[in-house]
C-alpha cells in the first residue's frame, strides 16, 4: 500500500522565493504519475519534498497513509533516480545497487539475489564489476534504476532521469522505464519538462506552472480537454494555435470571427457552453493536427474551410507543416505530404471545429 | 623542449641527491670511500637507535593527529554557511603562515619552566605544573603538539577542498539509500576523499620526518638527546660535531623506506584516479 498524498504543500526558499505554492495531489497505489512543466516551475522541489531532501514550509505529505513531514529520507522507504544518476564513483555497479540493502542489514544471499534479479531486468548483468566511470550514459541510467529497484521501496521518484541522454537513447530508455513499471508496479512519481515523456509514460499527468498545479488528468484528457491556456499550449507538439477572436451570432448559429474577416461556425453542441460569452474578445485555440488540407469528398461534420497563404512549408516526411499568420498570430497546420503547398501560394484549409477551444484571455481558463 | 627540464632535474634534483649519497659513503675527513660503514656505525649507536624510534614516533603521531584534527576542522567549516566560513578559515590558517621558527619560540616561552603560561593556566584551574621540556615524555609530547598546531591547518585546507568536491547529490543518494550522517561519512565522504587523504598524509609524513626547526628551537634534542629526529640529529652530527659524511648518512636513513611508501601510495592514487574521476 503506497499511496502518496500531498495537502496544501508550500515551499518557500530563503529569500522568500515561493517555489511551490500550495499543492494538493493524491497518487494511488501502483500509479505512474508524471509531474511536467517548464523549467523552474517547482517540479523538482515538489519531488524532493516527497523524498525528504527538502523541508516543507507548510502542508502535509503522507506516504502509504503515514504522515512523513518530519521523517528523514532514509526512513521514508522511497528510492530516487537523479538526473545525473548520482552513482557512487568509488563503488562497483554491484555495490552501488547493494549499498541500500547493506545499510538495511539484509542477508548477503538476499542482497545477491535482488541485485542479480534487477541486473537481469535491466540487462546489466555483465557490468556488475565495473565502476560507474567505465559505463556509458545509458548504462549508468540503468544502474541508477537498478539501485532503486533492488530496494523494492514504496515509491520510486525520478527527477528528469533521461535529460542527459541523447535523443535516440532517451526514447529507448523511456520504453524501458515503462516496461519496468509494468513489471514491478511500484508507485512512481516522475518529473520531466518534456511533455512527450509525460504523455507516453503517465497514467496521470500533473501539469505544473509557477509553483501551482494547472491540471491533473490522464494524457488523453489533457490533450482533448485542457483546463487552461497553459495546459492547452504545453501539451501537444507542435503546440496549439491561439488566435484572438470574437464570438458572435451568425446566420447559422454562433461563429468565431477571426481578424481578417474569416468566420468559422461553432458546432451546434457547443452552443450551450459558449452562449454566455457571446460578443466577447476571446482566444480561439486549435491544434495543428485539426487544421488540415481540404480533402475531396470530406464530409466530416463541423469542417470549416478557409484560405491561408503559408509563409514557410516544412516537409517532415510523414506530414508537412505549413506556417502562416492570421493578424500577427503564428499558425501551424499539419498537412498530408501529398498536398501541393508552397510558400506564398493560396492554400485552402479545413478546420475541425469539433476540436476547437475557446479561452477567456482574462482568466486564461478554457471555456 | 624537454631539454631545459632535464637540465633542471639534473642540476637541482639528481646532482644534490647523488652528492648526498656519495657524501654518506666517505670517512669523517672525506678522504676515503668507506661504503655503508657510516650506516653500520650508526645502527650500532644507541643514541641513533633512539633517534630512529623518536623520529618514527614523532612523525607518525604528529601526522595522524594533524590528519584527524584537520579533518575535524574541515568538517566543521564545511557545515557552516559560506559567508562565515571564510573568516573562520582565515583565522584557522594563521598557525600555518607564521614562520615555524618564530612560532616555536612562542611555544617555547609558553612551555618554559619558570614562566610557563600554560602551567600558570593549569595552576589557575587547580592542575599540576608540568615539566613540559624537562622530562623526556613531556618533551616528546610538546614537540608533537607544536608540530600538530603548525601543520593541522594545511590538512584542514586540503580536506575542506576535498569535502567541497564531493557532489551533494551523492549525500542525497546515500540519505535515500538509508545512510545516517555517520554512515554517509564512512561510506561516501571518506572513500571519495581517499586520494587527497593519501597524498596529504604521504607528503606530510615526508615533511614531518624531515622536520628540523621545531625540535631545534623547542628542545634542541634534549633532554639527553631523547627528542632528536633525523634532521636535528644530522645537523648535530654533521655540522656541530663536524662529521659531515655521517650526518649525510643520518639524513638519508629514511629515504629508502619513504621512497617505497611513496611508490605504493602514489600507485594507489593513480589507480583510483583512473577508475573514478
Ligand atoms: N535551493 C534553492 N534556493 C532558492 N531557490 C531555489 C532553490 N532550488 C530551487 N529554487 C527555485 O525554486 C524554483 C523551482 O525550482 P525547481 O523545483 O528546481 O524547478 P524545476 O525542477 O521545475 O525546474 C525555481 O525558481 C528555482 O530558482
Ligand atoms: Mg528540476
Amino acid at each position: 500500500m503506497a499511496q502518496v498524498t500531498l495537502r496544501r504543500i508550500i515551499k518557500e526558499y530563503e529569500g522568500g522565493v515561493q517555489a511551490v505554492k500550495g499543492i494538493d495531489l493524491d497518487i494511488a497505489d501502483h500509479e505512474f504519475v508524471v509531474l511536467v512543466g517548464p523549467s523552474g516551475c517547482g517540479k523538482s522541489t515538489t519531488l524532493r519534498m516527497i523524498a525528504g531532501l527538502e523541508e516543507i514550509s507548510a502542508g502535509d505529505i503522507a506516504i502509504g497513509g503515514a504522515l512523513v513531514n518530519d521523517i528523514p529520507p532514509r526512513d521514508r522507504d522511497i528510492a530516487m533516480v537523479f538526473q545525473n544518476y548520482a552513482l557512487y564513483p568509488h563503488m562497483t555497479v554491484y555495490d552501488n545497487m547493494a549499498f541500500g540493502l547493506m545499510l538495511r542489514k539484509f542477508p548477503k544471499a538476499e542482497i545477491d539475489r535482488r541485485v542479480k534479479e534487477a541486473a537481469r531486468i535491466l540487462d546489466i548483468g555483465m557490468l556488475l564489476d565495473r565502476k560507474p566511470k567505465a559505463l556509458s550514459g545509458g548504462q549508468r541510467q540503468r544502474v541508477a534504476m537498478g539501485r532503486a529497484i533492488v530496494r523494492d521501496p514504496k515509491v520510486f521518484l525520478f527527477d528528469e532521469p533521461l535529460s542527459n541522454l541523447d535523443a535516440k537513447l532517451r526514447v529507448q530508455m523511456r520504453t524501458e522505464i515503462k516496461k519496468v513499471h509494468q513489471t514491478v508496479k511500484t508507485t512512481t512519481i516522475y518529473v520531466t519538462h518534456d511533455q512527450v515523456e509525460a504523455m507516453t509514460l503517465a497514467d496521470r499527468v500533473v501539469v505544473m506552472n509557477h509553483g501551482v498545479i494547472e491540471q491533473v488528468g490522464p494524457p488523453q484528457e489533457l490533450y482533448h480537454n485542457p483546463a487552461t491556456r497553459f495546459v492547452a499550449g504545453f501539451i501537444g507538439s507542435p503546440a496549439m494555435n491561439f488566435i484572438p477572436c470574437r464570438l458572435e451570432q451568425g446566420g447559422a448559429g454562433l461563429q468565431v470571427e477571426l481578424p481578417g474577416g474569416v468566420a468559422l461556425p461553432v458546432p451546434a453542441e457547443r452552443k450551450a457552453r459558449y452562449t454566455a460569452h457571446q460578443g466577447r474578445e476571446l482566444l480561439f485555440g486549435i491544434r495543428p493536427e485539426h487544421l488540415t488540407e481540404v480533402r475531396p469528398n470530406d464530409h466530416r461534420d463541423n469542417m470549416a474551410v478557409f484560405e491561408a497563404v503559408p509563409e514557410v512549408v516544412e516537409p517532415m516526411g510523414m506530414e508537412t507543416l505549413a506556417h502562416f499568420r492570421v493578424d500577427g498570430a503564428e499558425i501551424c497546420a499539419r498537412l498530408d505530404p501529398a498536398t501541393p503547398a508552397a510558400p506564398g501560394r493560396k492554400l485552402p484549409l479545413a478546420a475541425d471545429m469539433a476540436k476547437m477551444h475557446l479561452i477567456d484571455p482574462k482568466s486564461d481558463k478554457v471555456l | 623542449m624537454t631539454l631545459p627540464l632535464i637540465a633542471v632535474i639534473a642540476g637541482l634534483v639528481a646532482w644534490p641527491a647523488s652528492y648526498a649519497i656519495y657524501l654518506a659513503t666517505l670517512n669523517r675527513r672525506m678522504t676515503a670511500f668507506i661504503g655503508l660503514d657510516n650506516f653500520d656505525i650508526l645502527l650500532d649507536n644507541e643514541t641513533f637507535r633512539m633517534v630512529i624510534w623518536q623520529s618514527c614516533f614523532f612523525a607518525v603521531t604528529a601526522v595522524l593527529l594533524k590528519a584527524l584534527i584537520g579533518f575535524w576542522l574541515a568538517h566543521m567549516l564545511h557545515h557552516i554557511p559560506t559567508k562565515g566560513q571564510r573568516k573562520w578559515r582565515g583565522m584557522l590558517l594563521v598557525p600555518w603562515v607564521i614562520p615555524p621558527a618564530l612560532s616555536t619560540l612562542g611555544w617555547w616561552w609558553m612551555f618554559e619552566p619558570s614562566y610557563s603560561s600554560i602551567n600558570w593556566l593549569l595552576n589557575a584551574v587547580g592542575g599540576p605544573s608540568i615539566p613540559w621540556l624537562g622530562e623526556p615524555w613531556w618533551a616528546r609530547i610538546s614537540v608533537v603538539i607544536v608540530n600538530v598546531w603548525y601543520g593541522a591547518p594545511f590538512f584542514m585546507i586540503m580536506y575542506l577542498a576535498a569535502l567541497k568536491s564531493v557532489p551533494d547529490q551523492l549525500y542525497e543518494a546515500a540519505a535515500i539509500d538509508g545512510a545516517t550522517g555517520w554512515q554517509g561519512l564512512i561510506h561516501v565522504t571518506l572513500p571519495m576523499m581517499r586520494n587527497i587523504i593519501s597524498i596529504t598524509v604521504l607528503f606530510s609524513l615526508i615533511v614531518t620526518f624531515a622536520n628540523y626547526d621545531i625540535v631545534r628551537v623547542l628542545t634542541n634534542g634534549g633532554p639527553r638527546d631523547l627528542t632528536h629526529v633525523f634532521a636535528s640529529y644530522a645537523f648535530q652530527v654533521g655540522v656541530l660535531s663536524g662529521n659531515i659524511p655521517r650526518g649525510a648518512a643520518v639524513s638519508l636513513f629514511m629515504f629508502p623506506l619513504l621512497a617505497v611508501v611513496a611508490f605504493f601510495v602514489l600507485r594507489g592514487v593513480n589507480r583510483r584516479q583512473r577508475e573514478m574521476a
